[in-house]
């Protein structure tokens, strides 16, 4: 990482501890929306940025985690449990629908996934005995750790960060591990990635479960955040949003979802003043960012920051032109 | 079998839509490899603009041609010019999440600058019943049919029969031996555009009468069109119609006699099915492999 880049990590990551002591509790609800969806975004970015899949799926992971979480923590199972059993259903279902698609061209996984987000809206929608149908799952328990009750918004956001931080970390570790490395291979080139040995498709398989597994577990954060949870919630859009806050933070960029969501979640609060009209702004703001810079706002300001290192150097380089034959 | 006939011609009247829908979006794939997120809004708006063009005082069957035209203008040439052109050398994934904002922005702006509530749509023909071997068929469903057997058979003719349509064709297979050849294939996949936003503009008069006017129908009808078009085989006019048509009696029937609260599951199940099976599509070739 460049110095700018640790500079900018730090004062982020200040900024996300002492925040809650200047908001209201619906500020601290929105910057937990924030850490939640972050961690989908981190799962979807894996897939999409790191090995190139468009996945349409992660909203119904994160309904399918939640579903799960709310389900068994009223069944009076621990929550810990719960949230593990989240990521691992998750992680076990987008291995099962990555597999098929994977065999097949590249775009087909889009579509296979955009089927699938669908159908689990359908069943969580119609099979009432389990899921409450659209009536939806109601007085979700916030967790206690330790004696310590997270039911307050404050606490509950220092875990949610908490929680980001490490799967964070262990995603952060996981991109520089060899597996990491062949991930990027996958995107870059994935026929001088075979040929180097490297099993892709059981890699990019691999990359679409992991990315599951942690919108499995933003799902888990999700359920006990806003304490309701119904079909609606989980239905295209959501997966739709996510893979917009992907390309908006930046894919392939590690941080890059922390932006995406940081937009998608205060855009509309900022925008209050225009009521109806954000998601008109924000699609046309995705519109123009597309057609000017695809790489998504980290993008923008590597080119930006490429440019004024540039125009320093600008000078040397003549020079040195200048002394050649 | 009354019951069935009945069903059969209404599932043929939804599938003649669907195929509509899912043959223009495989002509841009066709063309210039654009995966359209935003083909099921396309065929919302053209109803608005009907709508629109009423309130000004025109009446229906000068609206419509004012609805068409300007389709082809919005959708056709300012979606090409605007959104899909400076993104074609990015690749297909930027394409497509800027057509996914696209279906937010146009479903949005029906919403704020119409109205969120579903609108009443002219039909084409009085809406009576008649009545054949026993089964009662509705006028609205035969002339949806007649319409998109009409828009399919001029379609075909104006891809097989005319120098346009051959030169169109020769520009899906292969853009640079069309070049060679003198092909403006700019032109060409220009016309595609234009071609596409006729579809849509039909498809949203044929199906506005039945399910209202409303914001939010892209959703369902894009999900369709996407769906017919890879059972049909993406690559492929006749599989899409197949594609269509399959979709729309299986919809009817699965509705009838399996189960109205998963009507919507079974054609993403045999998507999927497809997908697994013949990936390709059930009438469709096998894409070459680009690198």
């Amino acid at each position: 990482m460049t110095r700018f880049g640790i500079l900018a990590t730090t004062a982020a990551a200040i900024i996300a501890v002492v925040l809650p002591f200047f908001l209201k509790p619906f500020g601290i609800y929105l910057i937990s929306m924030w850490a939640v969806l972050t961690i989908a975004a981190i799962g979807l970015n894996l897939t999409l940025g790191y090995a190139g899949q468009v996945s349409m799926a992660q909203g119904a992971f994160v309904g399918i985690g939640a579903y799960t979480v709310a389900l068994l923590t009223q069944a009076g199972c621990p929550f810990a449990l719960a949230f593990a059993a989240a990521g691992v259903l998750c992680f076990a279902i987008g291995w099962m629908l990555g597999y098929p698609a994977l065999r097949v061209a590249h775009h087909y996984l889009a579509f296979v996934t955009l089927a699938f987000t669908t159908l689990v809206f359908l069943v969580l929608r119609n099979e009432e005995w389990l899921t409450g149908g659209t009536y939806g799952i109601n007085g979700i328990l916030r967790p206690a750790f330790f004696g310590l009750s997270t039911a307050k918004p404050q606490p509950f956001y220092y875990f949610c960060l908490g929680t980001l931080a490490v799967l964070a970390l262990a995603t952060w570790w996981m991109l520089r591990s060899p597996w990491g490395r062949a991930f990027k291979g996958l995107r870059e080139n994935p026929i001088r990635a075979q040929s180097l040995g490297i099993d892709t498709r059981r890699y990019t398989l691999m990359a679409f479960a992991i990315g599951a597994g942690l919108g499995g577990l933003s799902g888990a954060l999700y359920a006990p955040l806003v304490q309701f949870i119904e079909p609606g919630s989980f239905a295209l859009g959501l997966s739709f949003n996510l893979l917009l806050m992907v390309i908006v933070g930046g894919s392939g960029y590690f941080f890059g979802p922390f932006v995406g969501a940081l937009v998608a979640v205060l855009l509309p609060e900022w925008m209050r003043i225009a009521e109806g009209y954000y998601l008109i702004v924000y699609a046309v703001a995705v519109m123009v960012m597309m057609a000017f810079c695809p790489s998504g706002i980290l993008g923008l300001v590597e080119r930006i920051r490429n440019a004024a290192s540039r125009s320093d150097r600008a000078a040397p380089a003549l020079r040195a032109e200048g002394a050649g034959p | 079998m009354a019951s069935l006939i009945q069903l059969l011609v209404s599932g043929l009247a939804t599938g003649a839509i669907y195929a509509l829908i899912a043959v223009g979006f495989t002509l841009l794939w066709q063309t210039s490899q654009t995966i359209n997120f935003a083909q099921g809004e396309f065929v919302m708006l053209p109803a608005f603009f009907i709508l629109a063009a009423m309130n000004w005082g025109a009446p229906f069957w000068l609206a419509a041609p004012i609805g068409v035209a300007v389709s082809i203008l919005v959708l056709g040439v300012l979606f090409k010019l605007v959104i899909v052109d400076p993104m074609l050398k990015y690749g297909v994934l930027p394409l497509v999440i800027s057509t996914i904002a696209l279906s937010l922005f146009l479903k949005e702006s029906a919403k704020d600058f119409y109205s969120s509530q579903a609108q009443p749509f002219p039909a084409l023909v009085p809406a009576t019943d008649i009545h054949v071997f026993g089964a009662v068929v509705s006028t609205q469903s035969l002339a949806v049919l007649m319409v998109a057997i009409v828009t399919v058979g001029a379609l075909h003719l104006l891809l097989n029969k005319t120098r346009l349509g051959r030169s169109m064709q020769a520009t899906a297979q292969n853009p640079v031996l069309a070049r060679i050849l003198g092909i403006p294939v700019e032109r060409m996949v220009l016309y595609t555009f234009l071609i596409n936003a006729v579809l849509v503009a039909i498809a949203s008069i044929l199906v506005s009468p039945i399910y209202l006017a409303k914001f939010s129908n892209g959703e369902t009808l894009g999900l369709a069109a996407f769906t017919a078009a890879i059972i049909g085989g993406f690559n492929q006019v006749r599989g899409a119609i197949a594609g269509g048509v399959i979709l729309g009696v299986l919809d009817n029937l699965s509705a009838a006699y399996l189960s109205s609260q998963y009507r919507g599951a079974i054609p993403l199940i045999i998507l999927i099915a497809v997908i697994l099976w013949r990936p390709q599509g059930l009438f469709g070739r096998v894409e070459e492999r680009t690198v």
